[in-house]
């Protein structure tokens, strides 16, 4: 192998801390405790793209020029979602968490993490079919505005329509997805009355602090990431925010297995990752 | 001496799997990654069926999960598996690649990255060109690269879409490809 690529790699190794620590200081985001694989990727990619020699190089136009961060930003923040992701999640939600939240007088909802919005529509029906949306209060949160504007638009694509409509059925759907949109000039616009309980609002898991108690939490696929001192965190984050016997759902390939607050939940559904804060 | 072997393949991969995993024996010193183009499915009962045919340990890969020789790790459908700088296991849930999620470039360019020239890089039977990026990159980091002979796969425009890019250590027809991993594998 070139000996030059070999130190290149190793570089990159020294050079990915320094660039985070750089966009901290500079910008305030906090992304020195993300997975490194996932960070590496983005800025290898966003490197070849940009026709960067080096890291460093990167790191030199990115104090320097905040658009670029800006594009960068978009680099690092996750934003794949669709409606009724894992279709098999709403249905154990259904089966295991709604007869709970029905004793409830007034529900309250965070949605961590909410990226454009799909889940949170998704969300919306759900419990709407189930009759608790008028008892409901969500607040969906992302650190990234230009999706949460997306998201408050609630206007999607129509191309991925057809597997929105599969995953509803399969997740349970007591109508047609129809029922709950418009079509129009090719995009699909969702029902007004889903939002009318939804604030969307900017919230950063790593920098910012618990911004209300709440009796559900979702925050799907965001913790795979993160490292494991962050993910410690941000369950801690979630712990105090939630109300006594609150639930949590995580992604389905994340758990609580070796965190630190494990033995403070109980398992609702190992499989869907449902999980219950325990009383103390 | 290599460390891991990372594996991708889609139409037709089944039976590729199943031609070469089952050879493995129960104390493979390499940790082995698959990536297989399953669509939305699950793997599950293809996971059951090649561990009642194999000696090696087989599983579905786990977020955070410490990478074991003697292991072969599958990624989750629907899941990227890349390989962390701790010797983990990271999943991700970006965009597709390629139309395909888990993909073939994700797991090979990261694979690449980490181990470097201790990475065995095999190619197989496949109906797009995912893959192609990947192990060309394995081979720009002196790992060595094996592509299944487009003549006999079951289908060509992987395997033959990684041979217009870049210059395969070995193209072997499948019956071979499970030989050769053994015996790099006990190169020292």
């Amino acid at each position: 192998m070139n000996p030059n690529l070999l130190e290149n790699l190793e570089n990159i190794d020294i050079e990915i801390p320094l660039f985070l620590e750089a966009i901290f200081q500079k910008y305030g985001y906090d992304f020195r405790d993300y997975s490194t694989a996932h960070i590496k990727r983005r800025l290898m990619h966003r490197m070849a793209i940009g026709r960067f020699e080096t890291i460093s190089q990167m790191q030199d136009k990115i104090l320097r020029d905040k658009s670029f961060f800006i594009s960068l930003l978009e680099d690092l923040s996750i934003n794949v979602t669709e409606m009724f992701r894992d279709p098999e999640f709403y249905s154990s939600f259904r089966e295991h968490v709604v007869p709970n939240l029905r004793t409830y007088p007034f529900i309250k909802i965070w949605h961590a993490g909410c990226a454009t919005g799909e889940e949170v529509y998704s969300l919306a029906i759900l419990l709407k079919e189930e009759n608790l949306l008028d008892r409901c209060q969500i607040y969906a949160t992302d650190f990234n505005r230009r999706v949460l504007d997306i998201a408050k638009l609630g206007i999607y694509p129509t191309q991925d329509l057809g597997k929105f409509s599969r995953n509803y059925l399969e997740a349970g759907g007591k109508g047609k997805l129809s029922d709950y949109y418009t079509l129009k000039y090719g995009s699909l616009k969702l029902d007004q009355s889903l939002s009318k309980k939804v604030v969307f609002a900017d919230h950063n898991l790593v920098t910012d602090n618990v911004f209300a108690e709440v009796n559900l939490i979702l925050c799907r696929n965001v913790l795979i990431y993160f490292n494991k001192d962050l993910q410690n965190k941000v369950i801690d984050l979630f712990y105090k925010s939630l109300s006594s016997s609150g639930f949590l759902c995580l992604g389905t390939k994340e758990s609580l297995r070796f965190t630190q607050l494990e033995s403070n939940f109980a398992n609702i559904d190992s499989s869907q990752k449902i999980y219950k804060k325990r009383i103390n | 001496m290599f460390r891991a072997a990372v594996i991708g393949t889609s139409y037709g991969g089944l039976d590729a799997l199943k031609a070469i995993i089952p050879h493995l024996s129960k104390d493979f010193p390499l940790a082995v990654f698959v990536v297989l183009h399953i669509g939305d499915n699950k793997n599950d009962s293809f996971i059951r069926y090649l561990k009642k045919q194999s000696k090696v340990k087989i599983k579905e890969a786990e977020e955070k999960e410490e990478i074991k020789p003697g292991t072969v790790y599958f990624a989750p459908p629907n899941y990227h598996m890349l390989i962390e700088n701790d010797s983990t296991i990271a999943l991700s849930a970006d965009p597709k690649i390629h139309h395909s999620r888990p993909s073939i470039d994700v797991l090979f360019e990261s694979a690449a990255w980490h181990f470097k020239n201790q990475l065995v890089g095999i190619l197989l039977t496949g109906l797009n060109k995912d893959g192609a990026h990947g192990i060309k990159e394995i081979q720009k980091y002196a790992g060595i690269t094996i592509v299944e002979d487009p003549e006999t796969a079951t289908a060509t425009i992987m395997p033959a879409s990684a041979i217009e890019i870049m210059k395969p250590d070995y193209i072997l027809p499948l019956d071979q490809i499970s030989k050769k991993i053994i015996e790099l594998s006990e190169l020292y």
